[in-house]
């Protein structure tokens, strides 16, 4: 007979070991439908790793695909923590986008230290309200807001396509639906003389910082991760349950919005709506990987961007399909929520003694 | 049982474990929290898997057979039935599916609900056990809902019936009435093992006591030659300390209700027009059966509740709208029934949850960042003080024992010097030594001039602890002129006004 019991602690190693684990383990599975497809796997994974590690251009192209990844990741992260369930990011990262052109793209014209601060500002402030939002009707009316921030993705999404065929779109630009690009002096500098690696890179990672900081030493930290423990428990403590919802909603959306602000103002320069290629629902795989650590965030995000961008290369070297790297991505976050299993269970084998009769 | 032993991991929670029940016997089970009693009854009854050792029970014959371990079908099918702390109803059902669900087989088209019924009468009449049968059991009263239990496991013709805490949330005359019922079973030839903390119906209604203490037998006697004193000394290996209380005249007025009610959503969730005074150097003792508005008391003065009408005054100031936040300034220290759901965030260590009620005092951060250092000092002072044992204060609080975590929330509590302490079942759950802290804490705290309202469950603890009693019944609130057991236990079922 095999029994599940739960484990006495778990330890350290495996916290952190999980992750780490459930990556390869996901990488060594994708070789199946690899090989399935008729290409040599030793082959398929050194291209893989070729077009990450290959050469600065590819290291800085992961770079680049992993800030709006860090982004996202940390919206999602801090919120979770919150128990406060954000899977709107994507909605929120293109309310950040649409602010940062409205902005940024001839409205106001002023040197950069005021144009790119007033961008940063108005970005996060619209990813805010989009979280805003949903968090006012959870915490007056009950609504989940895993329901309310999913469908906001697509009204916000309608919007948009709205506003690129109106009030925001391009005079000049030939009929497409797109946005006027953003100013020179409005875009994030880059990092790297012909490299699309920007500024943008520096920001998320102090946000990660800041954020696993604030997490662990302020008090806004405390009530957060109270509040997402424990929210009975907090309310009778006296902590002002719905007032640090509002709050962790706020800095998550405004985190979604400046991962719009980031890919429009610092690597496209003009907006449409493909921008995000789903960088919003990745962000919850990000965090989720990450254990919901801003830091452990910076990690996973530069993991999957680095599968998604080797992918890439390889498809382009061996003829396979990229939705490999999908595949990659989604079985890691199965692997670690199997992982996490494991670190809190243990299957036991029960014997049952035989020749004994009822 | 011969030599039952259980470990869960490096935690052994039975070890070596005899133990006999003769046909037509009362056996009671004592031991404190975690000593291994329940543990010990999964046992027998399947749910565990022993390490080591054996069951042998008795046919109708009197022939001892081995019982094949770890499996309930195979407890059931040797006659052994058991009733939970817990009820296991289900609550949509009435009382007759409820008692016949599980013992007839599934693929039967037609149901035999007329023999059912009849034999289900039968056992109602021989045992004095009485239940509707036809009403829904979410509908019951807890001690009908006890019964319902019991016939259900009679029902399945057990030879064997263990109870788990069965007057947990019964009013003592219901007690009494169920005691007397299983009196009446052991006389056809039933034996029964029941686990308790009660002292009291332990030495009324058994013919013989085990004592076991950190999962090991250490004691059995016959009730006859068994008193409360002995009992307890085999419980905890010591004598429990009196708590000495000294005579102190009451002073200033710390809470006033006035006429407050509230709306809950069901009755047990309400209060309807009560008054109350506590004064300073006064523990005001709130008895009752559970579910008769004692959460809504506490929901109001600590805050978590709001008051459809009247005045709450607490140290000469109304509070008009309570909220936690407001109830903590006012100077009110609150110990919460349920300490895992409401008193702690065990995912949070010891030392956080130490702090988490004065978050905006300067003496736990500046400038909105926490000052560790002063954290960690304060939560190693306390837990000296109040003698919260664990695996330290940067542990998760959900690691500690429920007494350590209620010492840790005394800590918290007491070290604010709180003007007014709401204490609900402040010793639920706890073993002897753990109890006896928290009731010496309060009347350390009594002395000190706070005022208390105990709310318990426990007549015992009331009796023992209160200089005034209140009884709380249907959600009204009525003054006890007499401390007379029986009397208190009457207005606790409604009987008196």
């Amino acid at each position: 007979m095999i029994r599940i019991e739960p484990r006495q602690s778990s330890s350290r190693l495996m916290t952190l070991g999980i992750p780490v684990l459930s990556a390869f383990v996901a990488l060594a599975l994708a070789a199946l439908p690899l090989a399935f497809a008729g290409a040599n796997v030793t082959t398929a994974y050194q291209e893989m790793f070729k077009g990450v590690f290959g050469s600065t251009f590819a290291f800085t192209e992961m770079l680049t695909r992993a800030t709006p990844l860090i982004f996202t990741g940390l919206a999602a992260a801090l919120a979770f923590r919150a128990k406060l369930w954000n899977i709107g990011a994507e909605g929120q990262l293109y309310l950040g986008a649409m602010a940062a052109v409205a902005i940024g793209a001839g409205a106001i014209d002023a040197p950069s230290f005021v144009l790119i601060p007033l961008i940063v500002l108005f970005g996060c402030a619209a990813g805010a309200v989009g979280m805003a939002v949903p968090t006012v009707l959870k915490s007056r009316f009950g609504a989940d807001e895993v329901v309310t921030t999913l469908l906001l993705n697509f009204v916000i999404l309608i919007f948009l396509q709205m506003m690129l065929e109106g009030p925001l779109k391009d005079p000049m630009g030939l009929g497409w639906p797109q946005s006027p690009p953003i100013l020179d002096q409005g875009m994030l500098p880059p990092l790297m003389d012909r490299m699309r690696v920007h500024s943008g890179l520096i920001i998320a990672l102090v946000c990660a910082g800041v954020a696993q900081f604030m997490l662990a030493r302020s008090v806004w930290g405390f009530k957060l991760r109270a509040v997402g423990e424990n929210a009975a428990a907090a309310k009778h403590a006296g902590i002002r349950v719905n007032r640090s919802l509002m709050s962790v909603a706020i800095v998550s959306g405004a985190l979604a919005g400046m991962a719009g602000v980031s890919e429009v103002a610092g690597l496209k320069g003009y907006l449409t709506a493909d921008l995000s290629p789903g960088f919003g629902y990745t962000g919850i795989v990000v965090a989720m990987l990450a254990g919901l650590s801003p830091v452990g965030v910076v990690m996973s995000a530069v993991f999957i961007a680095s599968v998604f961008v080797g992918a890439d290369s390889m498809s382009r070297a061996m003829g396979v399909s990229s939705y490999l790297a999908d595949l990659v991505v989604s079985m890691s976050l199965l692997c670690v929520l199997i992982g996490g299993f494991f670190a809190r269970y243990r299957i036991a084998l029960v014997k049952t003694p035989k020749g004994e009769q009822a | 049982m011969n030599g039952l032993t259980k470990r869960f991991g490096s935690v052994v929670a039975n070890n070596a474990v005899d133990l006999t029940l003769h046909r037509g016997e009362v056996l009671a089970l004592l031991g404190e929290n975690g000593a291994g009693k329940t543990t010990l009854m999964n046992m027998l009854f399947g749910h565990y898997m022993p390490d080591e050792g054996t069951v042998d029970v008795a046919d109708d014959a009197g022939a001892l057979h081995p019982l094949m371990l770890g499996h309930p079908q195979a407890a059931l099918a040797a006659g052994i039935g058991m009733v939970h702390q817990h009820f296991t109803l289900a609550e949509n059902l009435n009382a007759l599916d409820n008692i016949v669900l599980g013992s007839e087989p599934l693929r039967m088209l037609k149901r035999d609900r007329v023999g059912a019924r009849a034999k289900i009468a039968r056992i109602m009449e021989h045992t004095g056990l009485q239940a509707q049968l036809d009403v829904p059991v979410g509908k019951m009263s807890v001690g009908e809902r006890q019964r319902v239990e019991i016939l259900k496991a009679l029902y399945r013709d057990v030879r064997i019936l263990v109870l788990d805490e069965p007057t947990a949330v019964l009013t003592p005359q219901e007690a009494d009435t169920l005691f007397d019922s299983i009196v009446a079973m052991t006389r056809e030839g039933l034996s029964v093992i029941f686990i308790s903390h009660k002292l009291r119906e332990v030495l009324a209604f058994s013919h013989r006591i085990a004592v076991l203490r950190h999962g090991e037998k250490v004691g059995e006697i016959a009730t006859d030659e068994a008193d409360e004193r002995v009992i307890a000394r085999m419980m905890v290996g010591a004598d429990t300390p009196e708590t000495p209380r000294s005579e102190l005249p009451p002073g200033a007025p710390v809470l006033q209700l006035k006429n407050l009610s509230v709306a809950g959503r069901s009755k047990r969730d309400s209060l309807e027009d009560v008054t109350l005074t506590v004064h300073q150097h006064e523990i005001l003792g709130i008895a009752g059966v559970s579910g008769n508005g004692q959460s809504a008391l506490a929901g109001v003065i600590s805050g978590l509740n709001q008051p459809t009408g009247g005045t709450l005054t607490v140290d000469e100031t109304a509070i008009a709208n309570p909220t936690p936040r407001k109830m903590i300034h006012a100077g009110v220290g609150r110990i919460p029934e349920d300490r895992h759901h409401d008193g702690i965030v065990g995912a949070m260590s010891v030392a956080e949850n130490m702090v988490i009620e004065r978050l905006d005092e300067p003496g736990v951060q500046a400038n909105g960042l926490l000052k560790r250092d002063a954290i960690r000092a304060n939560a190693d002072r306390l837990a000296a003080d109040y003698d919260v044992r664990g695996p330290g204060v940067t542990a998760r609080a959900r690691l500690l024992s429920g007494g350590n975590i209620q010492k840790l929330i005394l800590a918290r509590v007491f070290e604010q010097n709180p003007k007014l302490i709401l204490a609900n079942q402040p010793t639920r759950g706890l073993d002897m030594g753990a109890a006896a802290e928290v009731a010496r804490r309060l009347l350390e705290a009594r002395t000190r001039g706070a005022g208390i309202v105990l709310i318990s469950e426990d007549l015992d603890e009331v009796l023992s602890l209160a200089d005034r009693i209140m009884v709380i019944h249907d959600g009204a609130l009525i003054e006890a002129n007499s401390r007379d057991r029986e009397h208190i236990g009457l207005m606790m079922a409604g009987e008196l006004t």
